[in-house]
């Protein structure tokens, strides 16, 4: 009962400020809407009984993402933005009817389920747990993640390197 | 889950009292930096506002501690100021970006463990406190440091909002400025968390005081990490010499120039608290947190011995701050990538592998204190 009342007040949050990161005409603001949001997420994996994710959730995209979108807003002085209601023709739309598929699909994967995977949340979500499963199932995929950052990185020193002699 | 609404109950009066300790200890860690100053620049300091009388032997008059009321006092001065908001301000954020910067600053304070549980509290929280075993505002979270990280990674949020909102090319540098600092700072001091954590072999700072009380304190296993995070924190909390934050010759100071009153009191609140938690994490993951003599006889020593590292850390940034001139930009953006990183990165590497080779038994029988890492 107590978890329900929780979800359902989370979950006005999070639609809310999703709602508002669209309609804020200064960027700024949506940017914070955005990082509330992040903030709400993490909220409902602790409650999922994952605190690692909750974590991780707040570090990476609460705080380093949207510190760096804020920081790029900042220093190009874009905050006057025009919000969603002004933008190219038909984007509106397309945005609308993309999001409506994602949302249908995502609906009929949890009717097929049929709420029996809400069970695997209840287990056991230690750190080292997931680290096992990480590094002993899933070592090759993890490997190559990390190369694959490693040359985006690689590749952005090189093009600012070029960039600063050209 | 039967018993929610009274863990519920019970977190929020522990939570509550830890609160208001800390942030009673904010308005005297003001007092103590004001005194602790003056004594090392050679003045008296803040000596007008109360004292607390006891006689002494050869003395007539009876004030010791002159000033114990200075906090007070500071506080009705900052209630009574005007609480200006400068025009052409974004009022919204202008108005959060203080909440936001106290928020995560008190936030910290939910996974520190300050004792070993007695017995008479196990007994008033049966299961709240009692199934771990210590006491702390969240006991139990299996990633307690991970979670310090994910508060220290938004600490930027107010200084930002609170440079941007106020429409000034001062306040806008100065939250550059500071956002730069802390974003270079951060990955350093998350490299140096880690060494603690392989240690012990947890992510629970609980954890880490009890590999403490068996092993010896970390920052003997480890002086490096120890040093490292504690410059690291002096970074992080734009504390002498890495203040360039509150330059006054070149910024005025910062990100809260146009804050006036209880607004820019929250600022400083949030200032204090932070090196109140910073100085507690130094305490835990590397002077051995509660752990000191007696503490398992007498479990509530424990919270003594926490609050006596802690004073010793806040002494310490009071120290460096009276004898260190701050750093040039440059210097302090050399410092942190070109000399901090390298060093901890190593540092992680160097201690993976000797956790390694203890665990292999290479170590052993030899003396020294690599012998200890193995257990």
């Amino acid at each position: 009962m107590g978890n329900l009342i929780l979800f359902l007040i989370l979950a006005v949050i999070a639609i809310g400020s999703a709602i508002m990161m669209l309609f804020s005409r200064n960027a700024v603001h949506s940017a914070l809407w955005l990082i509330l949001n992040f903030a709400t997420i993490a909220v409902f994996y602790i409650i999922l009984n994952a605190p690692f994710l909750a974590m991780v959730q707040i570090t990476v995209y609460a705080g380093a993402i949207m510190v760096l979108f804020l920081f790029v807003i900042m220093l190009l002085g874009t905050e006057q933005g025009s919000g969603v209601l002004a933008t190219r023709r038909g984007q509106l739309w397309t945005a609308a009817g993309l999001g409506l598929v994602v949302l249908g699909s995502i609906g009929t994967a949890l009717v097929r389920i049929g709420g029996s995977s809400v069970q695997a949340a209840a287990a056991d979500t230690s750190p080292r747990v997931l680290a096992m499963i990480l590094f002993e199932n899933f070592t090759f995929p993890f490997e190559v993640t990390g190369i694959l950052l490693l040359v985006a990185v690689v590749g952005l020193y090189v093009m600012s390197k070029q960039l600063r002699k050209g | 889950m039967e018993n929610a609404g009274a863990v519920a109950l019970a977190a929020l009066a522990v939570g509550g009292i830890i609160a208001f300790v800390v942030i009673t200890g904010f308005a005297y860690s003001t007092l103590l930096e004001r005194k602790v100053l003056a004594r090392m620049q050679v003045r008296v300091g803040p000596n007008r506002a109360g004292y607390i009388p006891i006689p002494r032997r050869g003395k007539d008059d009876l004030r010791l501690l002159g000033g114990v009321m200075q906090p007070l006092a500071d506080a009705v001065k900052l209630f009574m100021k005007e609480d200006f908001t400068p025009p052409y301000v974004d009022t919204w954020v202008y108005n959060i970006a203080p909440i936001i910067t106290v928020f995560p600053a008190v936030f910290s304070l939910a996974v520190i463990p300050w004792a070993p549980l007695p017995q008479w509290l196990a007994d008033m929280t049966p299961h709240y406190l009692a199934p771990h075993g210590y006491l702390a505002i969240a006991p139990g979270l299996n990633v307690a440091l991970l979670f310090i990280l994910a508060i220290t990674s938004i600490e930027v949020y107010g200084v930002v909002l609170a440079g941007w909102s106020s429409n000034s090319k001062y306040a806008v540098l100065g939250a550059i400025r500071s956002t730069a600092q802390m974003i270079s700072y951060e990955l350093s001091l998350g490299l140096t968390l880690l060494i603690p954590v392989m240690i012990a072999g947890s992510l629970n700072l609980n954890d880490i005081v009890v590999s403490q009380q068996q092993n010896g304190w970390f920052i003997m296993l480890q002086p490096i990490a120890g040093i490292l995070f504690f410059v690291g924190a002096l970074a992080e909390l734009q504390r002498a010499p890495f203040d360039l934050l509150e330059a006054e010759q070149e910024l005025s100071s910062g990100y809260n120039v146009e804050y006036a009153g209880m607004r820019f009191a929250m600022f400083m609140m949030a200032e204090y608290v932070k090196m109140i938690i910073f100085s507690a994490m130094w305490a835990v993951l590397f002077l051995g947190g509660y752990a000191g003599p007696l503490v398992s006889q007498f479990p509530m020593l424990g919270a003594v011995y926490m609050i006596l590292k802690i004073v010793a850390g806040l002494f310490l940034m009071i120290w460096i701050r009276a004898s260190w001139p701050r750093l040039r930009y440059d210097q302090l953006m050399d410092f942190g990538w070109k000399f901090m990183l390298p060093i901890s990165v190593l540092n992680v590497i160097v201690t993976g592998v000797m956790i390694v080779l203890a665990e292999e038994g290479v170590f052993d029988g030899m003396l020294g204190w690599f012998g200890l890492l193995g257990g």
